[in-house]
C-alpha cells in the first residue's frame, strides 16, 4: 500500500520518515563500498568518472560547422592574410585610443581609466562634442593607432563597447556587463606597469577566432613575466569573461590568484568589415531570431 | 453652391477639417495655406484658392478657379517650383497674377518656410547621428540569467590556475622562469625526470601486454603513430602562430604520457 494513502497522519508520517531513512542509508552503504573498492582498485573509480559525465550546455552543444579543428590549414592561412596578421606577421605592436560617447558620466571616465591600466600602451582622449566616430577613426589612423575602443553608456552607465581596428577594420559592438572596478573587488592588488601574459579560452569557431585573434593583438607580443600578471578572456557561452589577476605558484600543483580587476562581462553584438559605418555591410550580426536553440553558440 | 454658404456651414455648422482649441480654430485641410480656419484661408469655401505644397521633396504650387469646381478629379492645377528659390518667387507672381494679395503673400511664406525645412533635412541627413536602438527589458532580463549561469559554469579561478600551471609544467615560461619560485622550479623539473622514468617503464610494459595477449587487435593506434600526430599538430600550431595556448603550450610530452597511460589502462580493463 502507498503511504501516503495511510488516513492515519501519525501512521503516515512515521513510515514516510522511515522510508526516507533507509533512502539514505542505502545510499550511505553504496557510497563507503565504493569508497572501499575505488581505494583498493584506483583504475575502478577513473572508470567511473569517464563514464559519469553530467550533461552541460557545452557538451551538447549543437553542432556548428564553423568550428575550427585543429587541423584546418584553410582557416589558418585564411587568417595569414586578415586584418590582424600585421599584429601577428609583421610584428607591429599595438596601439590604442580610448575614448566615451558624448557627454559620458563620471562613471565613464572611471571605467575607462581602469581600461587604460588593462591595456599597456593605450591612451585616454576626451570625447568632447565636436568629433564623429568616423572622424575619429581619420585622426587615429593618421596617428598611427591599431584600435579604438568607444565605452558608450545607457542611463548613464557604461553599456557597451564598440571596438574599431584600423587602418581597415573590422568593426565591433559589444555589450557590456557586469562592471567591477578595481575597488569594488573584495581583497583586491594593485596592478603593476609589467605587460601582461594572456589567456584566450574557448574561442572556437570562425568567428570566436576572429574576435580571440583580434583580443590578443590588443596586447603587446612578449609579456613581462616577471610582473605575474594574466589577463584572461574566457568565452563561455557567448560571454566573454575578462578577469586580471596577479599569480604566485605555490608549488608544482597549485597557483594562487590575486584578482587586480577591473571585471566586465562581454557579450557580441555586431561585427562589421571596415572601419564604423552606419550603413556598411554586416559579417555578423546578433538578431533574437537567430537564437533557435539554448545549445547553439557562435563563438 | 456658393462659396458663402459653404463658409455658413462650416463656420457655424460643422467642418471635419477644424480643429478647435481654445484660442483658436484650426484646419486639418492638407490644401490649407495656413493651417487656420478662417473665411479667407478656408480651401473649401473659397473656389478661387491658391497654396504651395511639398510631395517627397518636390514642391508644387496648386491652384483652384472657380471654372474648373464642378470636375472634382481636375480641381487642382498643379504647378512645379524652380528649385532656385529667387526663381521660385517669381513663378508665383507670374502664376498669380491678379489674385489676392492675402494668397500671393501667403504663398511666398509657405514656399520660404518648405524650402527652409528642406534645406535642413538634407543636411541632417548627410551628418553622422548616433542611431537610436530600442533595449528589450525581456532580453536583458534573459541575459542576465544566462550570464549568471555561465559564469557559474566557467569556474574562472580554477581554469584559470590550471592553465597556468600547464604552462609552467610545459615550460612556456624558458628555462630561465622569471616569475617561479625556485625551489618550485626545481621540483617541476625533477618531477619531468620521474616521469619521463616512468614513461619508459610503461612504454615496456605495454609492449610486454601487446605481445602476449592484444597482438591480433590491429585497431588501437600504434604509440609511434600517435607521437607523429601529436608532432604534427604542433607543427600547424607554431606555423601559424600561438593562438589557443590551451592547445599550444601543452607540452607534448606530457600529453604522450598521458595518453600511453589512457592505452594501459584500457588494456587492464579488458583483461
Amino acid at each position: 500500500m502507498n503511504s501516503s494513502q495511510i488516513k492515519n497522519k501519525i501512521k503516515r508520517e512515521e513510515i514516510h520518515a522511515k522510508k526516507r531513512q533507509d533512502k539514505t542509508r542505502r545510499k550511505m552503504e553504496l557510497r563507503l563500498r565504493r569508497r572501499k573498492e575505488e581505494a583498493e582498485d584506483p583504475f575502478k573509480k577513473e572508470e567511473r568518472l569517464a563514464k559519469n559525465v553530467p550533461k552541460t550546455l557545452e557538451n551538447t552543444r549543437e553542432f556548428d560547422e564553423t568550428i575550427v579543428e585543429a587541423e584546418d590549414t584553410e582557416v589558418f592561412e585564411d587568417e595569414t592574410s586578415d586584418e590582424f596578421s600585421s599584429y601577428f606577421k609583421e610584428g607591429i605592436s599595438p596601439k590604442m585610443l580610448i575614448t566615451t560617447s558624448k557627454r559620458p558620466s563620471k562613471f565613464a571616465y572611471e571605467f575607462a581609466s581602469e581600461l587604460i591600466d588593462v591595456f599597456p600602451n593605450s591612451q585616454f582622449v576626451k570625447r568632447g562634442s565636436k568629433f564623429s566616430i568616423k572622424q575619429i577613426v581619420e585622426f587615429c589612423t593618421n596617428r598611427s593607432y591599431t584600435d579604438v575602443m568607444i565605452v558608450n553608456e545607457d542611463k548613464k552607465v557604461p553599456y557597451a563597447i564598440t571596438l574599431i581596428h584600423l587602418p581597415d577594420g573590422p568593426t565591433a559592438y559589444f555589450k557590456l556587463s557586469s562592471i567591477k572596478l578595481n575597488h569594488e573587488i573584495q581583497g583586491h592588488g594593485r596592478s603593476s606597469c609589467h605587460k601582461p601574459e594572456l589567456i584566450l579560452n574557448n574561442f572556437n569557431t570562425r568567428l570566436g577566432h576572429t574576435i580571440g585573434r583580434w583580443l590578443q593583438a590588443l596586447f603587446p607580443h612578449i609579456p613581462e613575466f616577471q610582473g605575474r600578471q594574466v589577463a584572461t578572456f574566457h568565452n563561455q557561452r557567448d560571454f566573454i569573461f575578462f578577469r586580471r589577476h596577479r599569480y604566485v605558484f605555490k608549488n608544482k600543483e597549485k597557483a594562487e590568484l590575486q584578482e587586480i580587476g577591473p571585471r566586465f562581462t562581454l557579450k557580441l553584438k555586431w561585427l562589421q568589415k571596415g572601419t564604423f559605418d552606419k550603413d556598411g555591410e554586416y559579417e555578423w550580426m546578433f538578431k533574437p531570431d537567430l537564437e533557435t536553440s539554448r545549445r547553439r553558440f557562435f563563438l | 453652391m456658393s462659396d458663402e454658404i459653404v463658409w455658413q456651414i462650416i463656420n457655424q455648422q460643422f467642418c471635419s477639417y477644424k480643429v478647435k482649441t481654445v484660442t483658436q480654430n484650426f484646419c486639418r485641410n492638407e490644401y490649407n495655406v495656413t493651417g487656420f480656419c478662417s473665411r479667407q484661408s478656408c480651401p473649401l469655401a473659397n473656389s478661387q484658392y491658391a497654396t504651395v505644397r511639398e510631395i517627397n521633396g518636390i514642391i508644387y504650387l496648386y491652384k483652384k478657379v472657380p471654372e474648373r469646381a464642378n470636375m472634382p478629379a481636375k480641381m487642382w492645377e498643379r504647378v512645379k517650383f524652380s528649385k532656385n528659390y529667387t526663381k521660385a518667387l517669381e513663378q508665383i507672381d507670374n502664376e498669380l497674377l491678379y489674385w489676392p494679395n492675402f494668397l500671393i503673400h501667403k504663398c511666398k511664406q509657405r514656399l520660404t518656410k518648405i524650402t527652409q525645412y528642406l534645406i535642413r533635412m538634407r543636411k541632417l541627413r548627410l551628418k553622422d547621428r548616433p542611431k537610436l536602438v530600442g533595449i528589450k527589458k525581456k532580453i536583458e532580463r534573459r541575459e542576465a540569467t544566462r550570464e549568471r549561469k555561465a559564469e557559474a559554469a566557467a569556474r574562472l579561478d580554477k581554469t584559470i590556475e590550471k592553465e597556468l600551471i600547464s604552462r609552467l609544467k610545459s615550460k612556456a615560461y624558458g628555462d630561465m622562469p622569471l616569475n617561479v619560485n625556485e625551489e618550485v622550479w626545481r621540483s617541476v623539473l625533477e618531477s619531468d625526470k620521474v616521469e619521463a622514468e616512468e614513461d619508459i617503464t610503461s612504454e615496456s610494459e605495454v609492449e610486454d601486454l601487446s605481445e602476449k595477449e592484444f597482438v591480433e587487435d590491429d585497431s588501437e593506434i600504434e604509440l609511434e603513430d600517435l607521437e607523429d600526430i601529436l608532432e604534427e599538430h604542433h607543427e600547424v600550431y607554431f606555423k601559424y602562430g600561438l593562438f589557443d595556448f590551451n592547445y599550444a603550450l601543452y607540452s607534448k610530452k606530457n600529453f604522450i604520457h598521458r595518453t600511453k597511460r589512457r592505452i594501459v589502462m584500457l588494456k587492464v580493463l579488458k583483461e
